[in-house]
């Protein structure tokens, strides 16, 4: 009999915890742990095309060996700020999402190799053998759809940190926050405007 | 809004040991909770105007006319049909002010063309004021639409008739060469676009060259065989030759035109009548792939 009431009692908190476990679902306890795993998610997205463009960057070096000594500091210039960023890369503190300082450091490495690559390709025009090779519109083509994409996938993961640190700042997640997920921080965003202005704008048009 | 939003602001009060003042309270929160959610569609990066999705053409610039259109629209529907493959074509009058590539994407993300698992979409877009167009490419069609690609169609399929004024034809044979390379004949496009770009290097010359053998090759059998006509001829008999001369008077009646139909520049099935409505994204994902172009 006994066995019988606790098992009934046992029921019903279970019951009593799954109700309340999926009316606390739906008031946004979860959001915190979504929110964050979406901006990490953006932000391996946006490793990922940074990698993506160092790997052309060997390509590009080979299919451009053929400019004059004069111009070749522009060439090195790509090759050391690719070192840079892929060291700088290598180096991203654990805690880079949390830590402005180091996302900033990691920006001014790749703004660099933008600029470099950037530099390399404007000189690049000037050469009509390389300019009309077929290796050499190829990359053109990936590098300014790598562009694209870095573009777009910083732009995601400012969106998604935008939406998570708004989270964290409102009502019913800051409640949450102080209930659940007192480690939570804010992450570290990019800082477009001034970058907008720094980089120098690649044309890749072809005319 | 949920249970806890009223629940809540009750714990505070006990704590604040303030009850008389919950009602005042429970307003607070509210106007909090309003400014969060219209703080939260300020911040949200502002949008330009995309137009409704009206099916695989989308023609608000009306630059189609009314067979391609058709005959575009069956020709993606084959091709959805074949490989769950979604291409949608938008010709829009604005960007709004918004670079293509920035107006593309968000128009893609917003159609959500391509089968939700698979990210299979591809937006053909054409800014005929801006004289702007983007190939913009789903996540995973990537490896096969590769930017490269995208760029060579660009410039030998759509741009080369558009800078003609025929859009409709541009269009047409990008969505010819679209479908090529989702089919897996990207080969065949990269030969086309082979053939339409101007000639800077040896292997035109070789080309050349190569042909000339072959014409050269043939005229000489052609002689060769004349000569051995004229030698077969010269040795028949009189009535033999006679003879001949009927069956060739026979064979001239019947008329031969010489030559092929030249087809490949259509080779469209104006089969299944407007299959655009009701078709929707699936929910693919794009992340910036393709190429743009101006003209």
């Amino acid at each position: 009999m006994a066995h019988a009431v606790s098992f009934k009692i046992r029921s019903i908190a279970l019951l009593a915890t799954l109700v309340a476990a999926l009316s606390v679902a739906g008031c946004g306890v979860n959001n915190i742990p979504t929110y964050e795993q979406s901006a990490k998610a953006n932000w391996s997205e946006v490793l990922n095309q940074y990698k993506r463009r160092s790997d052309l960057i060997d390509n590009l070096v080979n299919t451009v060996k053929g400019f004059a000594e004069q111009e070749k500091s522009v060439l090195t210039d790509v090759v050391e700020a690719r070192a840079k960023a892929t060291q700088a890369q290598i180096n991203l503190p654990a805690d880079v999402l949390n830590n402005p300082d180091a996302m900033k450091k990691f920006q001014e490495a790749q703004n660099s190799l933008g600029g470099a690559l950037g530099r390399l390709m404007v000189v690049a025009e000037k050469y009509p053998d390389i300019k009309s090779g077929q290796n050499f519109l190829a990359l053109q083509s990936e590098l300014s759809g790598t562009e694209n994409r870095i573009a777009i996938s910083r732009r995601d993961y400012i969106e998604s940190v935008r939406v998570y640190n708004t989270e964290l700042n409102t009502i019913p997640g800051r409640w949450w926050k102080s209930f659940m997920y007192p480690t939570s921080k804010e992450m570290a965003s990019f800082d477009i405007p001034a970058e907008e202005q720094k980089a120098p704008k690649v044309n890749f048009d072809k005319k | 809004m949920c249970g806890t939003a009223i629940a809540l602001p009750e714990r505070v009060t006990v704590r604040d040991r303030r009850s008389s003042n919950f009602v005042l309270l429970l307003a607070a929160v509210f106007v909090a909770f309003m400014g969060a959610t219209f703080l939260e569609s300020a911040g949200a990066i502002a949008a330009p105007v995309y137009p409704e999705l009206a099916g695989r053409v989308t023609d608000t610039a009306g630059l189609l006319n009314p067979e391609d259109k058709a005959a575009i629209e069956a020709d993606l529907q084959s091709l959805e049909a074949t490989s769950t493959d979604q291409v949608a074509v938008v010709t829009v009058k604005s960007l709004d002010g918004y670079a293509i590539e920035d107006y593309g994407i968000g128009l893609a993300r917003k159609w959500a063309i391509g089968q939700k698992d698979k990210d299979n979409g591809i937006v053909l877009i054409v800014a005929p004021n801006e004289r702007k167009v983007r190939i913009e490419v789903g996540r995973r069609l990537e490896p096969m639409m590769t930017d490269t690609m995208s760029e060579l169609i660009i410039q030998n399929a759509i741009l080369s008739k558009f800078r003609r004024g025929d859009f409709s034809g541009g269009i047409r044979d990008g969505v010819r060469d679209i479908k090529a390379v989702l089919l897996g004949d990207a080969e065949e496009v990269k030969q086309r676009a082979k053939v339409g770009r101007t000639p800077d290097d040896n292997s035109a010359l070789i080309h050349l060259l190569i042909f000339a053998l072959i014409v050269g090759f043939i005229f000489w059998k052609m002689r060769q065989a004349a000569i051995a006509q004229q030698q077969w001829e010269a040795s028949l008999t009189p009535q033999q030759r006679q003879q001949l001369e009927r069956q060739r008077a026979r064979d001239r009646r019947v008329v031969i035109i010489p030559g092929g139909s030249g087809d490949w520049g259509g080779g469209w099935s104006g089969g299944g009548g407007g299959g655009g409505g009701g078709w929707s994204g699936g929910g693919g994902s794009f992340g910036g792939g393709g190429a743009s172009g101006d003209w």
